[in-house]
């Protein structure tokens, strides 16, 4: 029997060039912007229908407005209800679902290519000529608000909730989609009728289309469900984007606390507001990023988990917009231990900076981890529709997905230590904590941080 | 719609199963063992969960991390572990597939010589941890915890999940590990897919390049226990949540048993989406319920059917309870519509093709090679597994909800607010779990 050599590991080779399906645009009379991609792997078909607002759009009184909008989309159209609605998804047994993004609302189905027709004009129904009944509106409402109370005993929910809070304030991105009791309560049916005809329209909203078709099919598909769609008649007050209105700069606070008494773990959010998506440092802060703590291999994971096993896993990112974006560190940690992993993850933020900058072999696998093997993210359709929904998002270029691995290769060390330098910023960090506040206040003192803010949940 | 593989053993009995699909340039490598935590022993919890952590720290020959050399070469991983398996998987790129096959052979062959104290204690603290987060710190993170411990008796090992008890966490031995590791670990317990950008011929000389040298361990002894409740098990437990919440939990037939297909589609046509009937009932029209869902858990040695059901405020759950057992007499009476047949079947359909856009991962091609090859003895089981569904009828549906939903021998578990039991359903045991 023969042995594998194991003395040293196998040689990698290069990965062959990267190559994205080609984007056809089309633009069907009523402006709506068609994109189409043909994907003949297997017969399913995608489509994702984007439009602007998002949560980022929701009035400052009527904060879940969006999101209580594109719920009520397959609520019932037509001769359908919900419950219709719902059945005929599973004759075609379609995938359905609703994104509520910061800057735009995804909508996406997916079907066997043979009820491409079926569910293209399902989604333009829902979509185009939602009901809007009253007693759906209700009781969504109502679910909504009872979610809400749940969400009180979720720490995850209570931290995203808060932190957005104690990062943006009243910016229109400070808010979770889901809104707060009040606004939804203060919330009517027309303000969801004017909200619909506002962001869902022909003129601005793009629909991806990626199948086991040909380009001409699959815009004859588009055409046949969306080619009526009208555009509503009479000015719209323009309103102003979330991503052009300036976020604070200074926090209101460096600590927080929400008290979850005698919570076993501490769930914990470090960060601060940092830039908008369409920095010409993206690619270098990515990289920064999977130094730092956008892998398993990062330092805040191999440190808080590996080297002290503090938690079952922590990291860090930028949760990307059109408009300022926050990074973020998160993890949730033995209560026992919550000041001293706090300490580390300051002292790694920090470190990047300059003291301890990215390694060549850090820098190597950072780099890998984003660029090697990046055709796995465009298996499905799905993928594909959702990657080609992201540039629209963000104003890319169509050759965007080719340009994006040698972009990233291009980065080195020194620019990862000055986009760590200008972007993270300690003193501006902000840090919460969903715990047991008496369990640790003493502990907490020993952080530079000052008194904490106590919020309530 | 297919799932085609070539099949080749090894004489040290590893299975290698091999798929080629060429669309894009990545492989799934997926490495499944037949172990899992049906193989533990009462007060001996949570030992296959925690191994499988281990298996990511190191092995002889490359004694840094698991992560680290794969990364490098563009792979994403990560493994996962129930009752039955544990699995391991890579998606690599092609030309890596070498490095990942290197790597997997390493762990499975020469793992104890890296594995130190200091590693496994490490990995006990994640553990815990994980504990904490997942199920602890989680409202009604312990629930299904207290539905399966009333469901199998204290010797059954379904009887505890897989993330296993705290204590039992806390007491492992690091000798026991390595016991472990000999038993479960070895290539006649283990089963290889590659589904991806490979050829065959490769693929097979590949794996056994790297496995072969493995020596085979002795077969496990099969796991058999048994488990029925004679009566209506009810259970109260307190949590820190804000609405309660309706758990009712049976025994339900094994994986692939007669009857597992049509319990699985009887939780969609139950519960599951808007046009599920308890959906419409409880939740669209009479609003006394703010969510409700069923699943049909299959498993090796039996599986158990689960519905869960939150209140609305103000409304107590035996409003719930009882709504749920007429819907149940209904099935049981007059079985499911055409239209729900028509309506199961669509999405059986459509569900079993959307499995084949992945070649790697959790639930791509080359852990649906495994799954079947490990539970079925046949990797080609994909199209007689869509069967199931498609030969499904209303005559079987109801037949199975006959058999196996009986009211008078099933575990009901109300979780309420802390200091609000009175919530419960009439006649609930008060239940501790940690």
């Amino acid at each position: 029997m023969t042995r594998a050599d194991r003395s040293r590991l196998p040689e990698v080779g290069p990965d062959p060039p990267f190559r994205f399906p080609e984007i056809v645009r089309h633009v069907l009379p009523n402006g709506l912007q068609v994109r189409t991609l043909e994907h003949r792997n297997v017969p399913v078909v995608t489509f994702v229908l984007q439009v602007w607002g998002g949560a980022g759009a929701d009035p400052a009184d009527r904060h879940g407005l969006s999101a209580l909008t594109a719920d009520m989309l397959d609520e019932g159209t037509g001769a359908l209800n919900a419950i219709g609605i719902s059945e005929a998804l599973a004759q075609i047994g379609a995938e359905f679902d609703i994104d509520v993004a910061p800057d735009a609302v995804a909508v996406t189905l997916t079907t066997l290519t043979r009820f491409a027709d079926e569910g293209a004009a399902l989604l333009a129904d829902m979509a185009t000529r939602p009901s809007m009944r009253a007693e759906d509106f209700e009781r969504l409402r109502q679910l909504r608000v009872n979610r809400l109370q749940q969400l009180r005993d979720v720490p995850q929910a209570v931290a995203e909730r808060a932190f957005l809070r104690l990062l943006y304030g009243d910016h229109p991105y400070g808010h979770l989609s889901i809104g707060n009791e009040s606004s939804l309560r203060a919330m009517t049916l027309e303000d969801v009728r004017q909200f619909h005809v506002r962001s869902f329209r022909p003129s601005g909203t793009t629909l991806v289309v990626v199948g086991a078709m040909s380009h001409a099919e699959l815009r004859a598909v588009t055409e046949r469900a969306f080619g009526s769609w009208p555009e509503p008649t009479g000015a719209m007050e323009p309103t102003e984007a979330a991503s052009e209105i300036d976020a604070p700069l200074v926090p209101e606070a460096r600590l927080a606390v929400v008290p979850r008494d005698g919570a076993q773990q501490s769930e914990l959010r470090i960060g601060h507001l940092s830039t908008r998506r369409d920095t010409p440092d993206y690619a270098a802060l990515l990289v920064l990023n999977a130094v730092l703590g956008g892998q398993f291999v990062s330092r805040v994971n191999l440190k808080l988990r590996e080297e002290k096993g503090y938690t079952y896993g922590a990291r860090t990112g930028f949760d990307w917009r059109r408009g300022v974006a926050p990074f973020v560190l998160q993890t949730s940690v033995h209560t026992a231990v919550t000041a001293d992993a706090i300490q580390d993850a300051l002292d790694e933020i920090l470190s990047i900076r300059g003291t301890r900058p990215a390694g060549a072999r850090e820098m190597m696998l950072a780099k890998a981890t984003l660029t090697r093997g990046y055709s796995r993210n465009f298996e499905t359709t799905q993928q594909v529709a959702r990657s080609v929904a992201q540039l629209v998002l963000y104003d890319l270029p169509d050759s965007y997905f080719e340009e994006f691995v040698p972009r990233v290769e291009a980065v080195n060390a020194d620019e990862v230590t000055r986009v760590a330098a200008r972007y993270l910023d300690p003193p501006r960090l902000v840090t919460l904590i969903v715990g047991d506040h008496q369990a640790i206040a003493a502990s907490l003192r020993s952080l530079p941080l000052g008194e904490p803010l106590v919020i309530a949940a | 719609m297919d799932l085609p593989f070539t099949k080749h053993t090894l004489d040290n009995g590893l299975q290698v199963l091999v798929h080629e699909d060429h669309h894009v340039p990545v492989v799934g490598v997926n490495v499944w063992y037949h172990v899992g935590s049906k193989n533990e022993r009462q007060s001996r919890t949570g030992f296959a969960h925690l191994f499988e952590h281990l298996m990511f720290e190191g092995s002889e020959h490359h004694n840094t991390g698991y992560f680290p050399p794969l990364q490098q070469a563009g792979a994403i991983l990560n493994g996962s572990t129930n009752a039955d398996r544990t699995n391991y998987w890579e998606v690599v790129p092609t030309s890596a597939l070498d490095l990942a096959l290197w790597m997997e052979s390493d762990r499975m062959g020469y793992l104890l010589p890296a594995l130190t104290p200091a590693r496994f204690e490490n990995q006990r603290d994640v553990v815990l941890n994980e504990r904490r987060q997942n199920y602890e710190n989680r409202p009604y993170g312990l629930a299904v915890m207290a539905v399966v411990a009333a469901l199998y008796p204290p010797n059954h090992p379904y009887n505890w999940l897989t993330i296993g008890a705290a204590d039992d966490i806390r007491a492992m031995q690091f000798e026991d590990v390595q016991a472990f590791f000999r038993t479960y670990y070895h290539p006649a317990n283990a089963s290889l897919a590659l589904a991806g950008d490979i050829d065959t011929e490769t693929a097979i000389r590949l794996a056994e390049n790297y496995f072969s040298e493995i020596p085979a361990g002795p077969p496990p002894e099969p796991v058999r226990a048994d488990a029925s409740i004679g009566r209506e098990i009810r259970l109260v437990l307190e949590d820190r949540v804000e609405m309660p919440r309706l758990y009712i939990g049976w025994h339900s037939p094994a994986m692939f048993a007669e009857g597992d297909a049509e319990m699985d589609l009887l939780s969609d046509l139950l519960a599951n989406g808007k046009a599920s009937r308890l959906y419409r009932t409880l939740v669209y029209e009479r609003r006394i319920a703010l969510d409700i869902s069923a699943s049909q858990g299959s498993r090796e040695l039996g599986s158990f059917f689960l519905l869960v059901a939150t209140a609305a405020p103000g409304n107590p759950l035996v409003d719930i309870a009882v709504a749920v057992d007429q819907e149940l007499q209904r099935v049981m009476d007059e079985g499911p519509t055409k239209a729900e047949m028509e309506r199961g079947e669509a999405q059986a359909e459509a569900q079993f093709l959307y499995r084949l856009q992945t070649v790697g991962g959790f639930g791509g091609k080359s852990d649906q090679l495994n799954a079947y090859n490990v539970f079925c003895g046949d990797p080609g089981y994909f199209n007689h597994d869509l069967a199931r569904y498609k030969q499904a009828t209303p005559e079987s549906l109801r037949r199975a909800a006959k058999q196996w939903l009986h009211f008078d021998q099933r575990v009901v578990l109300s979780v309420v607010p802390r200091g609000q039991t009175a919530g419960a359903l009439a006649g609930s045991e008060p239940v501790l779990v940690s």
